[in-house]
């Protein structure tokens, strides 16, 4: 029989599949083939060598987004600036990319350390006000993604744009700023190998370190982690820097290894979809790996489902919705769980 | 700065100060009744853009503007009730809901424009309607005054009619107090009896149809179709101004008027060669100066509290 210890196992395994269920609802009703569609939005992204490394791909921003916001939430910080860090750490390792000259060692290296340094800084701003003055962290932070968002299609504009392209774009960068790619066929490059080290090194800061201890504490009771002695205020700017790090980070390494120009003319949404990765994480950064894996699969499912046949991708937008609205449901399926609990209370 | 002056102390930079402030205006005051009941609703921004799409389908499809006007208010108010449903009923996180709010809207508009006129950018097939703007007699023919405030869209009036019944609503009558007594502290308002969740419930089905009046200005007004993320950041600084103006209705109405001549004003210092990416940046940088003020005093108010009996 099911144990209620498995409850959360439980429950996304529901809200997975509740979400399929409403993709495959949405699919029927609008395609006119719906099955030979089905059959694609699920088993397209594996047929070939590219497809699957286009899974990868997607899945690195993510994988960068979701472990930042997946550490705030982790100290009870409604932060959102994950996106707006994200794009302008992309452009500030732009900049270096272009107007740099180094060699293929150090340069990407400069670049995305510049970018990292960055986000962790913008990122300490909402921080500090937070843990000094109690001002709401949502609210600053929403308002920087669209402060940096202007700020950084500024420099795009007038500054980097390329008016030789015929697009908004940037100057190229230089060849020797780029990320080389590590499986033949595919466009996944070396950004998947310092996200996983991050992810591991934040899987042992959280669990086996007295700062994570510290993270950890504060999130569940600030009041009471305070009242036991600890420096809750340093713990908020803390886990705000290092979250601005990775995320600006996140920028850096995608502009490097998926582009060869900054093109970016709207924010690119990673930063939310963190906030979504980190959910069905259940804010776990070993989790995050496969929860971004997933939500980059569906994607790129949509993708090609729309390149295929007659279902646009965007219906990927609505599944993404229903499955924040019902992850972050504490109500959702408890009635199930006590009724769990009630029974292997009478068991025992 | 001459032709800059030349630019601003004009009827028309007057008049469209008006024109853009409308749709900031009727998502703040939303997002005001919503903030009251101690719910903030981050939606704002996917609120009105299903609501701007709705109204051109239901304008389109039953070939009356007022009927659309009627589809996007009630699109608003059903995605609002969606939010509360979650957000109440299950317990999801209301900042979370917010965000998915925003999810939804941005592609689920894309994709139903898509299925229903065949282009994911514009609605330019759909024969959709336009609310009309009204020249209201005698003002019309004052000088200065009649060029300003007369021949507006119809929405840009309501809205401000709007500042008026929410004031009404917020401070003189029991929903009012309820709203506000539930944000304030709603385990006491609990303790006399108010249901917590439904007024909750009302105060977010409120600011979902303020958004949607907001969202079908922009789409049956300020321009005459939907196009793909046409409300392009004005939830957000509807939330900013209701920030900024302290959870009160004229703070948030004047602030409101503020961030509209702002984004007038971007056009007008195009003269000036000050890059337009900049000023609409404006608004987002004043919150967080005033957020930042008044956190700042806040916290030197409580800390003078606490110290004040040891003092003595």
């Amino acid at each position: 029989m099911f144990k209620s210890k498995y409850f959360e196992v439980i429950r996304t395994t529901a809200v997975i599949v509740i979400s399929l269920a409403i993709a495959f609802l949405i699919i029927t009703l609008v395609s006119d083939h719906p099955v030979k569609t089905i059959g694609i939005f699920l088993l397209e992204p594996l047929s070939t060598k590219g497809h699957i490394g286009n899974v990868v791909e997607m899945a690195i921003p993510l994988m960068f987004t979701g472990l930042a916001v997946s550490l705030l939430f982790r100290a009870n910080m409604f932060n959102l600036g994950a996106e707006g860090i994200f794009y302008f750490s992309g452009v500030v390792t732009s900049v270096l990319a272009i107007h740099l000259t180094l060699n293929s060692w150090l340069h990407p290296l400069v670049a995305i350390a510049a970018g990292s340094i960055v986000g962790a800084l913008l990122s300490a701003i909402p921080g500090i006000l937070k843990a000094k003055w109690n001002a709401n962290e949502l609210v600053t932070s929403l308002m920087f993604n669209n402060i940096l968002f202007g700020i950084g299609l500024y420099l795009l504009n007038y500054h980097l744009r390329d008016a030789k392209a015929f697009a908004n774009v940037s100057y190229k960068f230089e060849k020797t700023a780029q990320l080389s790619k590590i499986f033949q066929g595919t466009r996944i490059h070396t950004g998947l190998i310092i996200v996983v080290v991050l992810i591991v090194l934040a899987h042992l800061f959280l669990y086996k370190t007295k700062w994570g201890y510290e993270l950890r504490m504060t999130g569940i009771n600030r009041e009471f982690a305070r009242y036991s002695g600890m420096k809750t205020a340093k713990v908020i700017i803390m886990v705000h820097l290092i979250a601005g790090f990775i995320a600006g980070m996140g920028g850096s390494v995608e502009v490097l290894g998926m582009y060869s120009r900054f093109q970016w003319t709207s924010l690119p949404g990673y930063g939310l979809d963190g906030a979504l990765v980190a959910m069905l994480a259940k804010n776990n950064p070993l989790s995050v790996i496969a929860s971004a894996l997933f939500l980059a699969y569906i994607r790129i499912g949509a993708d090609l489902m729309s390149r295929l046949s007659d279902v646009p991708s965007e219906m990927i937008s609505i599944i993404q919705a229903v499955i924040i609205l019902l992850i972050s449901a504490e109500q959702f399926l408890k009635f199930w769980k006590n009724r769990m609990l009630l029974k292997e209370a009478k068991e025992a | 700065m001459n032709s800059l002056l030349n630019v601003i102390l004009t009827t028309d930079f007057a008049f469209s100060v008006l024109r853009v402030t409308t749709p900031i205006l009727f998502a703040a005051l939303g997002a005001l009744i919503s903030n009251r009941a101690g719910i903030i609703n981050i939606g704002m921004e996917g609120i009105m853009l299903v609501s701007a799409l709705a109204g051109v389908i239901v304008s389109s499809y039953s070939g009356s503007a007022w009927v659309g006007l009627l589809g996007a208010v009630l699109a608003g108010t059903l995605i609002a009730g969606i939010l509360a449903f979650f957000t109440l009923q299950f317990k999801t996180h209301i900042i979370l809901g917010g965000v998915a709010i925003n999810m939804f809207a941005s592609g689920g508009t894309v994709f139903l424009l898509y299925l229903l006129s065949g282009d994911k950018g514009s609605s330019t097939s759909l024969p959709s309607k336009v609310l009309p703007s009204i020249d209201i007699p005698v003002l019309k023919n004052i000088p200065v005054l009649g060029p300003i405030l007369s021949g507006h869209h119809i929405l840009t009036y309501l809205s401000i009619v709007a500042v008026f019944v929410v004031y009404y609503l917020l401070n003189r009558t029991p929903l009012g107090l309820r709203i506000r007594s539930v944000g304030e502290n709603p385990h006491a308002a609990q303790s006399v009896g108010v249901s917590v969740v439904k007024i909750q419930y009302m105060a977010l089905l409120l600011s979902g149809f303020f958004a949607g009046l907001g969202g079908a200005y922009m789409s049956m007004g300020y321009l005459s179709l939907f196009t793909r993320d046409m409300v392009a950041g004005r939830g957000w600084i509807a939330i900013a101004a209701e920030s900024m103006g302290r959870s009160t209705t004229v703070g948030t109405a004047l602030t409101s008027l503020l961030f509209g001549a702002a984004d007038a004003l971007s056009n007008a210092l195009q003269v000036l060669k000050i890059p337009a990416e900049l000023i609409a940046t404006l608004p987002y940088v004043a919150t967080v100066i005033g957020l930042v003020i008044y956190a700042v005093s806040e916290t030197r108010k409580k800390n003078r509290k606490v110290k004040s009996p040891v003092v003595k």
